[in-house]
């Protein structure tokens, strides 16, 4: 499988330079935190309903991932290394290798904002095991829209507002289904209540990566 | 002569005038609705006309990808920009029906997201097209966003408003595929139906026709 292990080498590659600036890490990461201060310290002593906890954490999600996956493909039209990448490698690996990349970074965000978050607004999660599995559909087909999007805007100008501009109609399949998820997993829904929502984030998740594997050669070759 | 080639064009605006005063007084109020209904005689043409300028610009935007000459091009942004004035005569058409039955312009019902995220996509298609300076660039990422925003339609359109609850009637395209319409609603609606789509075709060539001549002056100066 030539095509895995090139994608696996350009994965490798973006992990390398990616923790020699760590552009994108700093980026994600701290709109993060700064997000979620700004929320934890403007309703103060509060309890917030799931219905408005839920939201926040997919906004809190949404923007993050705005902030930084782009980088990915912005930094290779910046630093002029994409031609060299165009012809080294086919075009669908560099997409699988990117995305991968992109869903690394945005679990490991996850991974670090989800037990603030928790802290921070006292929430009580009612259904652990669901919450997790929608939220990790939820950002599995979130990286994958944002990679996808991402490939378009590195060879626009306006980059960083374009992002934004282009990626929310696209995922918001995922976040209406996302937010509706976590509300009721927060409630202490069960699997087969939130079966809707995860069978609409997985098909569109599916979706979205054929698409990205038909459409991704237009984009990259020049 | 110009009587012979332009028939149609008059035939038309006698066509709209007909339906105009048929829906006010030839067609009998709906059932339950009272006399609001009757705006479906204009909301529902002009709704369904956004939506089919989308499938005709993302076609040509396929048929771009696949042969790239400038024609298809003219005719997925032209396409796009009629079915933005349509989406946008839809929302408010809609948001008044909204006001007047459900007390409020907009209220986030499935249905309304839908088309909002309909404007949003062609607003986000026309962002992407003013920030890209090649023109061959310009309509090939173009075409692409297009098909991929196509794609993320249906779900919108038809899978989140069954899967959450929606209070917007559809008579036409009703779970249990029945038309519940009066028979001379009907006759008034679809040939509402068929005048807002000969008006679109004939506002889709005036755009295209605009476009080649202004492509041909273009080439001219150089």
């Amino acid at each position: 499988m030539l095509l895995v292990r090139n994608a696996y080498i350009i994965f490798l590659k973006d992990f390398h330079l990616e923790f020699r600036s760590r552009y994108a890490l700093n980026a994600i990461f701290l709109f993060a935190i700064t997000t979620l201060t700004a929320i934890s310290f403007s309703i103060g002593p509060l309890r917030l309903k799931s219905e408005i906890l839920s939201p926040l954490l997919w906004i809190i999600l949404f923007f993050s991932a705005m902030s930084g996956l782009s980088h990915i493909f912005v930094r290779e039209e910046e630093q002029q290394t994409a031609d060299t990448l165009r012809l080294v490698t086919s075009a669908n690996a560099v997409f699988l290798g990117k995305w991968i990349f992109n869903m690394v970074l945005l679990f490991s965000l996850e991974l670090f904002i989800l037990p603030i978050y928790l802290a921070m607004l006292g929430v009580s999660v009612g259904n652990f095991r669901v919450f997790l599995f929608i939220i990790l559909l939820g950002s599995f087909g979130l990286a994958s829209v944002a990679t996808l999007i991402a490939a378009i805007i590195s060879q626009a100008s306006a980059k960083g507002a374009l992002f934004a501009v282009l990626s929310f109609p696209i995922s918001l399949p995922l976040l209406i289904s996302g937010i509706h998820g976590t509300r009721l997993a927060l409630d202490g829904g069960t699997l087969a209540e939130c079966l809707p929502d995860l069978q609409i984030l997985f098909s569109f998740s599916i979706v979205i990566i054929t698409l990205s594997l038909l459409l991704f050669e237009f984009i990259w070759r020049k | 002569m110009g009587l012979n080639r332009n028939w149609w064009k008059y035939f038309l605006g006698l066509w709209m005038l007909l339906i105009i005063l048929g829906a006010f007084l030839y067609a009998p109020p709906a059932k339950g609705l009272g006399e609001t209904a009757r705006i479906l005689f204009f909301h529902v043409p002009v709704a369904w006309l956004a939506t089919l300028a989308f499938l005709i610009s993302a076609l040509a935007s396929m048929q771009y990808l696949r042969r790239p000459e400038k024609k298809y091009d003219i005719w997925a942004s032209s396409s796009a920009q009629i079915g933005l004035i349509f989406a946008l005569l839809a929302t408010v058409t809609g948001s008044i029906w909204a006001k007047k039955i459900w007390q409020s312009y907009w209220n986030w019902d499935p249905r309304e997201t839908s088309i909002f995220i309909l404007l949003l996509i062609y607003a986000a298609y026309f962002a992407l097209r003013s920030a890209v300076d090649i023109d061959e660039q310009k309509a090939k990422l173009a075409a692409v966003y297009s098909i991929i925003a196509f794609i993320t339609v249906p779900f919108l359109v038809i899978i989140i408003p069954r899967v959450y609850e929606s209070l917007h009637p559809d008579p036409l395209i009703n779970p249990e595929g029945k038309i519940k319409m009066d028979g001379r609603m009907l006759q008034i609606f679809l040939g509402s139906l068929f005048g807002f789509t000969l008006l679109f075709y004939w506002m889709l060539r005036l755009k295209i026709d605009t476009a080649r001549t202004k492509l041909v002056v273009d080439n001219l100066d150089k």
